[in-house]
């Protein structure tokens, strides 16, 4: 196990390092122009349509009513789409839409409060020195390689001993802790806060947590947003955990109603139409989200501590 | 003697710094690891060494009793025919899946790379694009487009006259899976690579292009070594992915016969543990899993050690 980690952080380590250097070594625009290659932007676009092809085909069946989906050319648009959604919209009373709020929460929220765990452990990790540190962090990396999935069912258990299974707090709470967040929220701080800053804070009296809040905080900002995205896509795609959890689906994320309703489709092909449709709905905010936050994911990787 | 109150002050800051602040600012991610990551695993251990035993008709609020079993669970697990077959199925999906994804991700990985190419930043982000669609809902939109009354691919066959092979029978479906799980997961690897690759400083490749190296030859002799640490990773990460499906088979089961409720060893364990209501061989299950998982993960690290890291030290 010890030969594992030890494995595991000089290679990320390395790269995350070198990333921080790249804007400067690498001039965006060379002198060198090269004249296009067919076989490579082509290679890339065939990528790029195996890619897109399913979000096409959802975007055209979504339009189709349940006769249609089974009947006509399945790329050929109908006009069905906005009775689809008010279909969809008044299955049980907008249980829907309520899924995806639970979504947002669970996602959202979650991926927030990790973030703010995550980072003021590996904020401690990185620039405090006391007795035990090297254990705790080598006890927290040894969790990188713990499937979380595989903790989904003793922790079902562990929550129906105290009574919260079947509550948004055993769905929030369990994906909270993220070793592989306060692993990267470590190499950030090391990076991102100057010991200078901190000592010269202590030293004018401020507080321990006044120092990380506001001024460490800000410095790692841009290596949080990254912690932040990848626990929020984690939790967004975390299908068992509330699987397991869930038996009320008032409080289901969109994930595990879906998965609900393609099961009833499988009696009544009608919910066909209904899952396709509230298929379609679940990813345009997932898209938006991600063409916004996918800057952040490349500055971020590449630039984050430039600053540094 | 103002210099020596100073002195004595810091000592004792010091000391609540060196000790006792630094665990108090660890002890929410101290204790959430405890309650949420240690606990269950300690449980899990517990209760695989446990099982129900029946006494008398088994009637009664008394007559079950839970007792220590020592390894039988584990013995049971061990030589349980569908967790032997479910991993075979998983190692199988992982033999087509890891290969094919990794090889795409590094090729789109330097084809972005590459100066000559065009398109990038769209094919970048349209490749990027289903890292951002949960499982589930992937596994959906593939479910459907596998379906022959609805896919636009058993049009097309009909149209050329083919007569196209069902999706989601039993030799297919495996296939059928690990494409879902392509699709999702070749992006997020191609970024890693992507990221990595951009980190290498360009005087490098200028100085080999000088010594008149081919982009080919650049790519595999420069390129892929520099970036190795990544690779590893990557292949690391996706074979304990391979290890836990779970949500793509489970999303499949109402359109497809093919599908067991022990296609993967996560299956077999939620069936167990909630259709069967037997906590404790889920329990051993589970440990054998991890373990499993584990041991591969550390195999895999140890021989691309020598391989890739040994070289350079």
């Amino acid at each position: 196990m010890s030969a594992t980690t030890t494995e595991v952080t000089p290679g990320t380590g390395r790269g995350a390092a070198s990333a921080q250097k790249m804007k400067r070594e690498r001039p965006k625009d060379s002198a060198m122009h090269e004249k296009p290659s067919i076989v490579s932007s082509g290679i890339l676009i065939l990528g790029a349509i195996y890619c897109l092809f399913p979000v096409l085909w959802v975007i055209m069946a979504s339009t189709k009513d349940g006769s249609e989906l089974f009947s006509t050319l399945t790329l050929a648009p109908s006009t069905h789409l906005w009775s689809n959604i008010v279909e969809l919209t008044q299955y049980r009373d907008g249980l829907f839409w309520r899924w995806m709020l639970n979504t947002a929460l669970y996602a959202g929220v979650g991926a927030i409060v990790s973030t703010w765990v995550s980072a003021l452990s590996g904020y401690v990790l990185a620039k405090f020195d006391f007795p035990g540190k090297g254990t705790v962090f080598k006890i927290l990396l040894m969790g990188v390689l713990v499937p979380g999935v595989i903790l989904a069912i003793p922790q079902y258990f562990l929550f129906a001993q105290v009574g919260l299974t079947n509550t948004y707090w055993s769905v929030l709470l369990p994906q909270i802790i993220s070793p592989y967040g306060i692993y990267l929220a470590r190499i950030y701080a090391a990076a991102a806060v100057p010991n200078d800053v901190i000592e010269a804070a202590r030293t004018e009296g401020a507080r321990e947590m006044y120092i990380f809040n506001r001024i460490a905080m800000p410095m790692m900002a841009p290596g949080l947003v990254t912690i932040f995205l990848f626990q929020f896509v984690a939790v967004w795609n975390n299908f068992m955990l509330p699987y397991i959890m869930l038996g009320n689906d008032h409080l289901f994320p969109i994930t595990v109603g879906l998965n609900g309703l393609l099961n009833q489709g499988a009696s009544a092909p009608a919910m066909y139409t209904l899952v396709i449709t509230g298929a379609l709905l679940s990813i345009i905010p997932l898209v938006i989200l991600f063409l916004v936050l996918q800057r952040y994911w490349r500055v971020d990787l590449a630039a984050g501590a430039v600053k540094a | 003697m103002i210099e020596t109150q100073g002195a004595g002050m810091r000592r004792r800051v010091s000391f609540r710094t060196r000790v006792l602040t630094p665990y108090a600012m660890l002890a929410p991610g101290i204790v959430l690891f405890v309650a949420f990551m240690a606990a269950p695993i300690v449980y899990t251990v517990i209760l695989s060494l446990q099982k129900r035993t029946v006494t008398g008709l088994g009637l009664g609020a008394n007559s079950h009793k839970t007792v220590f079993a020592g390894f039988s669970n584990y013995v049971a697990s061990f030589t349980d025919p569908e967790l032997l077959g479910s991993v075979l199925r998983v190692l199988l999906y992982g033999v087509i899946l890891i290969p094919t994804m990794l090889g795409l991700a590094l090729l789109f990985a330097l084809l972005l790379d590459s100066r000559r190419t065009r398109a990038g930043g769209f094919s970048r982000t349209a490749i990027f694009l289903p890292y951002a669609v949960p499982a589930v809902i992937s596994s959906l939109l593939w479910g459907f487009l596998y379906l022959p009354d609805v896919s636009p691919f058993y049009d097309l066959a009909d149209a050329l006259g083919i007569n196209a092979p069902e999706l989601l029978s039993p030799s297919l479906v495996t296939f059928a899976i690990a494409n879902i799980a392509l699709w999702g997961g070749v992006g997020f690897n191609m970024i890693v690579m992507y990221t990595s690759l951009k980190a290498v400083p360009s005087e490098i490749y200028e100085a080999a292009k000088l010594d008149g190296c081919s982009e080919v030859q650049i790519a595999w002799r420069i390129k892929i070594p520099i970036i190795a640490p990544a690779l590893v990773m990557t292949a690391l990460f996706s074979m304990i992915a391979t290890l836990q499906v779970f949500a793509e088979p489970t999303t499949l089961r109402p359109l497809s016969n093919s599908l067991s409720t022990s296609w993967s060893p996560l299956m077999l364990v939620y069936r167990d543990a909630f259709t069967r209501n037997d906590i404790y061989s889920a329990a051993a299950t589970s440990v054998v899993i991890a373990l499993g998982t584990f041991i591969i993960s550390f195999l895999f690290l140890r021989v691309v050690q020598k391989r890739a890291f040994g070289q350079e030290d």
